[in-house]
């Protein structure tokens, strides 16, 4: 199956009922897919008239209590950052797929790693994060669709798919998981109709006096807390005794992957430590996968954003260096090992 | 086993076809696979390729640069990646439609008249899966079963009639 489609199945699975989207390459076989098949299901597929439209009805299902997705590639994914910026500030659950291609601008249409930072820094105005998660197979998009839609529920909040180009079109074997019922009860705040047997829910993120708002805020980053806590989620491959750590996610981190079995078949103590969470960073597990090695390496296909967090996480405490390729180009396992015995 | 496959020619040839014949063959026998298309604007029209791993290992990068193994449909295609196969390599050349213009000491060149074959035979489009009958005979990779049931579940039900029209195209390769 391929990977976008992969993304729609799985949040089909997932109990996904209202998916809004907008064409663009590389992920349109996911909103083809879901046209397809979601009439079928009970759920409503639309192709909204713009991104922003697309983000904004995701906001009114989502208030509703029900499951609802959208999925866009990069320059949608700027369209649509007001949107999941009032989604953050309404405490609503959702979750926003983006099949990252080259920027900025309308950029390229090949795969690319350069929507780090917008994915875990900025997504939208005012102080909010989203659940992050970074696939590199097309059984993780599975796996990952279905915990996206689950975590986000737990803590009324937005998450993104952050995959690529490559992963969207690639073809793997899958195997959809049995999914559990969504037991989350919404009935606390969920818009969704009473016929006056309760007081109103409302779904708002205007809060004129000051103190309100930062009260809320607050509630929020301790909702964040814990999240840094308990959500965090890496591989760390043959990195016990590795004195070289290479940092990759997502498609490169294959790339990578390939690279470092090479070196150790020449002799290199290499190691890969990939997060699937890149909000939040596993900073734990980059600490305890580095703690015998000397140096790190950074390869993304961006000319170096995750970098950022990973001297962070290691309070700069060893020497990072990057590689990377970056307006589509995807790096090569030969041009990846060469940098690894650079070192 | 573990081979890395690239297969190239005109956009409509069935490139993406032939490549994800040899990924559901792949699946049904068991092997970690991988398939990934070009998706740039060279599908309108112009040359397109399609890489695919097969392997006993799960695949690292799914993208093939240095092909074990290569199928070239056209001229563009071959002389963009024939330098390429890696030494010991083999490749499939519709010689219909391709010169030769480069020696391969390293690798194992097969030339097969793939489209005046179709022709003959009166098997529309069918020069992609003769070459692919020449690759399963030159490697075996998989048993005639197994191609069988890769073809019918490539196949959608609607369509089985093409079925037969394919294994008769894979016939013909293997006996070229």
């Amino acid at each position: 199956m391929k990977g976008n489609e992969a993304l729609a199945e799985a949040a089909i699975r997932a109990g996904c009922k209202c998916f809004f989207g907008y064409p663009i390459t590389p992920q349109t076989e996911l909103s083809a897919y879901m046209a397809k098949r979601m009439h079928k299901e009970g759920g409503v597929f639309l192709q909204a008239e713009s991104e922003i439209a697309a983000i904004n009805m995701v906001l009114g299902a989502a208030s509703t209590g029900v499951r609802a997705m959208t999925s866009s590639s990069s320059p949608g994914i700027s369209l649509k950052s007001e949107g999941i910026s009032y989604i953050a500030g309404s405490d609503v659950p959702a979750v926003i797929i983006n099949v990252q291609r080259g920027g900025p601008g309308l950029g390229g249409i090949q795969p690319s790693q350069a929507d780090y930072w917008q994915a875990t820094k900025a997504l939208g105005h005012g102080d909010f994060q989203l659940l992050v998660y970074a696939p590199c197979s097309v059984q993780e998009m599975v796996d990952m669709v279905v915990k996206a839609f689950d975590t986000a529920d737990k803590y009324r909040m937005p998450a993104m798919i952050l995959a690529d180009g490559l992963l969207g079109q690639m073809m793997e074997p899958v195997q959809f998981p049995e999914i559990k019922a969504n037991s989350i009860d919404k009935s606390s705040w969920a818009a969704n109709g009473h016929g006056n047997k309760r007081e109103h829910h409302i779904i708002n993120s205007l809060y004129i006096n000051a103190t309100d708002l930062e009260e809320q805020v607050i509630e929020r980053y301790k909702r964040y807390d814990i999240i840094k806590e308990t959500e965090t989620d890496a591989e760390l491959y043959l990195t016990e005794d590795a004195d070289i750590v290479v940092c990759a996610y997502g498609a490169t981190a294959r790339v990578v992957k390939s690279a470092v079995n090479t070196a150790r078949a020449e002799g290199v103590k290499v190691g890969m430590f990939r997060p699937k969470t890149l909000w939040p960073f596993p900073v734990k597990e980059l600490n305890q996968a580095s703690q015998k090695a000397s140096k790190l390496l950074c390869v993304e296909m961006s000319m170096g954003q995750m970098i950022d967090d990973v001297k962070l996480a290691i309070n700069c405490s060893k020497p990072v260096s990057f590689f990377g390729r970056t307006g589509g180009v995807i790096p090569t396992p030969d041009e990846v090992l060469e940098q690894i015995k650079s070192l | 086993m573990k081979y890395d496959i690239l297969l190239a020619g005109f956009g409509g040839q069935g490139i993406l076809f032939a490549g994800k014949l040899l990924a559901y063959c792949a699946l049904i026998d068991g092997k970690e696979l991988s398939w990934l298309p070009s998706y740039g604007p060279e599908m309108r029209g112009g040359t397109c390729n399609c890489s695919v791993c097969i392997s006993d290992e799960p695949i690292g990068s799914p993208l093939v640069l240095t092909p074990d193994l290569l199928i070239a449909l056209n001229q563009p295609s071959y002389d963009k990646f024939i330098g390429s196969v890696r030494k010991g390599g083999m490749a499939f050349v519709d010689s219909t439609l391709v010169d030769a213009t480069v020696e391969t000491p390293d690798i194992q060149c097969f030339y097969v008249p793939a489209t005046q074959m179709e022709t003959d035979a009166n098997l529309p489009k069918a020069a992609n899966i003769i070459l692919l009958g020449k690759l399963l005979k030159e490697t075996g990779m998989f048993s005639d079963e197994v191609i069988r049931k890769g073809l019918e579940k490539l196949i959608p039900p609607k369509r089985a009639h093409l079925i037969d029209n394919n294994l008769r195209a894979i016939g013909m390769g293997m006996n070229v």
